[in-house]
């Protein structure tokens, strides 16, 4: 039997039972549909995650204090005393890494603002004028901290959106004297609200230079040191530079934590990687029911048509082309569903976007592939059955039934 | 005499029913030469329709050898016979059996279509065939559109299409009135007039006394012969 003739043999004989068509179909497609917008769901909630972290600035290395962030007793530190402190120092040191574009000490403390009368508890952040690029801030008004000595600083302060709106309302906050633990600070630039983030939220913030935030707690101890790799593929690179430098700076101990933004967000792809795949696997189930149905279906409709089988048969068809011809009229209906489904689930991952806009709910080419791909297959391979009892029909007793 | 087209020599044929056997053919032995109109006849059970099948190569002996053309097609495969059925012999049946969901001309063309003859040969030939039984009007109806009469023309175009050498009909004008039998009756001679075999079975003795050679059937055993001088008698 020729191809075309097949397909045509095939679709006539699945158009001749409508009802049961379409029943097979919309099984088929709702199995489809379930990963493609299950799968949708599970990327989308990746995708959201990991640009919450790129939106703490890209290629980000963080060192730490300490030698790991477990804290307690460690006998090595009985040994050799308390592990050395991070200092402006360090900082300036590790600039010089090759690796490295740019670097923010980050040196952080509670304390108290007040203005007008108007009095409130923040958390300030002593830091230098790289640490908006570093973190990917956006200013609202003003500019950010400038250059300048990093152990000296001028008193100038930064604040977050909602300090401002708090502080100093409708007027304007630009150029106003304000009071920061007990020192006198000149308002120079407002962040931008950067909303609900996974990191301290800056809009709740106020920056001054790390030297003026350092006195005023009293220490010169730095909490990070953000450090910006040159690109993506010198990541490693920066991380073992400054690695080197702090332990050269602190007589051969390796007294700090380096740790990278890649490895975190590695953790998160992996965990929601993991949990779109458990999604999947699940929606995939009702596929495999899909294609026992197909199977139900397709039995039934050889009993149904087996005067037609054993006519065929006398009229010269081969086993053969007998099994064929049912397993095309299978891969089509479980192909029709596939389309369909597909096209359900594409408007369903549309319907979730346009809800909540903020949230990136594509299915992941792999799951579209291969929910269409386990449709086929699953519909194929449940369609051997029918088809192979199709073939084996005596086609004696085939014709005697009426 | 015309050379022999259809041999067979000692065919058995034993269903099992339960745990009983019935004979359907015992030790059956017959000839038909090419160009033959041979009317099988018979009480219903006397195993007519199971040497129609037999011939047809619908269904295999338990013994015995048939040759169809000089060739052995008892050993052939099931796939070797379905291409001997479907170049060299073709079914009328009883209740036409039409595919119900095709038009008249699709259900002539599905022996070509099945055996993968191109489109443009296949409808010249329905053409051809719709024309020499007067289907042309009905080319498009389905089968439930279609009177008895019609529907048993469109079997016989159906079968005939493939130029077959050997016509099986199998009580053709079974569930047709008189009238509409006779003209199926005349289109089926007159394809045996044109040099095709022609083998009916019918239990209907009228119908019978038109072939010019008849084989009575009775309890799987060949009971007479016509064309052989009553010598075993």
């Amino acid at each position: 039997m020729r191809a075309p003739d097949l397909l045509r043999f095939a679709r006539d004989a699945a158009t001749g039972n409508p009802l049961r068509t379409s029943l097979l179909v919309l099984a088929m497609a709702i199995g489809v549909a379930a990963v493609v917008v299950l799968t949708a769901l599970g990327d989308g909630a990746r995708r959201y995650v990991m640009n919450e972290f790129a939106s703490l600035g890209s290629n980000l290395v963080i060192v730490l204090p300490g030698r790991s962030q477990t804290g307690g007793f460690n006998p090595a530190n009985a040994i050799t005393g308390t592990p050395r402190d991070l200092t402006i120092a360090d900082a300036q040191a590790v600039q010089r890494g090759s690796a490295i574009r740019r670097l923010a000490p980050l040196a952080v403390g509670t304390s108290e603002i007040s203005f007008g009368g108007k009095l409130r508890e923040v958390i300030v952040a002593g830091t230098t004028s790289q640490y908006i690029e570093v973190r990917r801030l956006e200013l609202a008004q003003g500019r950010f901290l400038t250059e300048e000595d990093w152990s000296r600083g001028a008193a100038e302060a930064v604040i977050g959106a909602k300090i401002r709106s708090e502080l100093f309302g409708a007027e304007p906050a630009l150029g106003q004297l304000v009071r920061v633990g007990g020192r006198r600070f000149r308002i120079v630039g407002v962040l931008a609200s950067s909303g609900q983030g996974l990191a301290l939220n800056t809009d709740e913030l106020v920056m001054v230079p790390v030297a003026q935030a350092q006195s005023m707690f009293n220490s010169n101890t730095l909490f990070r040191i953000l450090i910006e790799a040159k690109n993506r593929e010198s990541l490693p690179a920066a991380k073992a530079q400054a690695l080197e430098i702090l332990k050269l700076r602190h007589e051969g101990e390796e007294d700090v934590t380096v740790i990278t933004q890649d490895a975190v967000l590695a953790t998160f792809d992996r965990l929601l990687g993991a949990l779109t795949l458990g999604v999947a696997g699940i929606a995939a189930i009702s596929l495999a029911v899909a294609g026992i149905l197909v199977m139900n279906v397709m039995l039934v409709s050889v009993v149904q048509r087996t005067a037609e089988i054993g006519l065929l048969k006398a009229l010269g068809a081969t086993g053969r082309t007998i099994e064929l011809a049912f397993l095309t009229e299978a891969a089509m209906l479980s192909l029709a569903g596939a389309v369909v489904g597909y096209l359900f689930g594409q408007a369903g991952a549309a319907l979730i976007r346009l809800l909540y806009p903020t949230f990136p709910a594509f299915p992941p080419d792999w799951a579209v592939l291969a929910g269409l791909g386990t449709a086929l297959a699953t519909g194929i391979l449940f369609g051997v059955a029918p088809a192979r009892r199709a073939a084996a029909l005596d086609p004696v007793q085939a014709l005697s039934k009426r | 005499m015309d050379p022999l087209q259809i041999e067979l020599a000692g065919i058995e044929r034993v269903f099992t029913l339960g745990d009983s056997e019935v004979h359907a053919l015992r030790h059956l032995g017959v000839s038909i030469a090419t160009g033959e109109y041979v009317a099988v006849m018979g009480p219903s059970g006397s195993g007519k329709s199971t040497l129609l099948n037999l011939v047809g190569l619908l269904d295999r002996p338990d013994a015995g050898i048939y040759r169809l053309e000089g060739r052995d097609v008892t050993t052939l495969s099931a796939e070797e016979q379905a291409r001997v059925r479907s170049e060299r012999i073709g079914f009328v049946f009883q209740s036409f059996h039409l595919v119900p969901r095709l038009t008249a001309a699709e259900n002539i063309a599905l022996p070509m279509t099945l055996s993968g003859i191109a489109p443009r040969e296949r409808d010249r030939r329905v053409n051809q065939a719709l024309k020499d039984y007067g289907l042309e009007d009905r080319a498009h109806h389905r089968p439930d559109q279609l009177s008895g009469g019609q529907r048993q023309r469109v079997a016989i175009a159906r079968a005939t299409v493939m130029q077959p050498a050997v016509i099986l009909a199998d009580e053709p004008t079974g569930n047709l009135d008189r009238a509409t039998g006779e003209e199926v009756m005349r289109l089926l001679e007159g394809l045996n007039g044109k040099g095709v075999t022609l083998i009916v079975v019918t239990h209907d003795p009228h119908l019978g006394g038109r072939a010019r050679r008849q084989l009575l059937m009775e309890d799987g055993r060949l009971q007479h012969d016509s064309a052989v001088p009553a010598k075993g008698l």
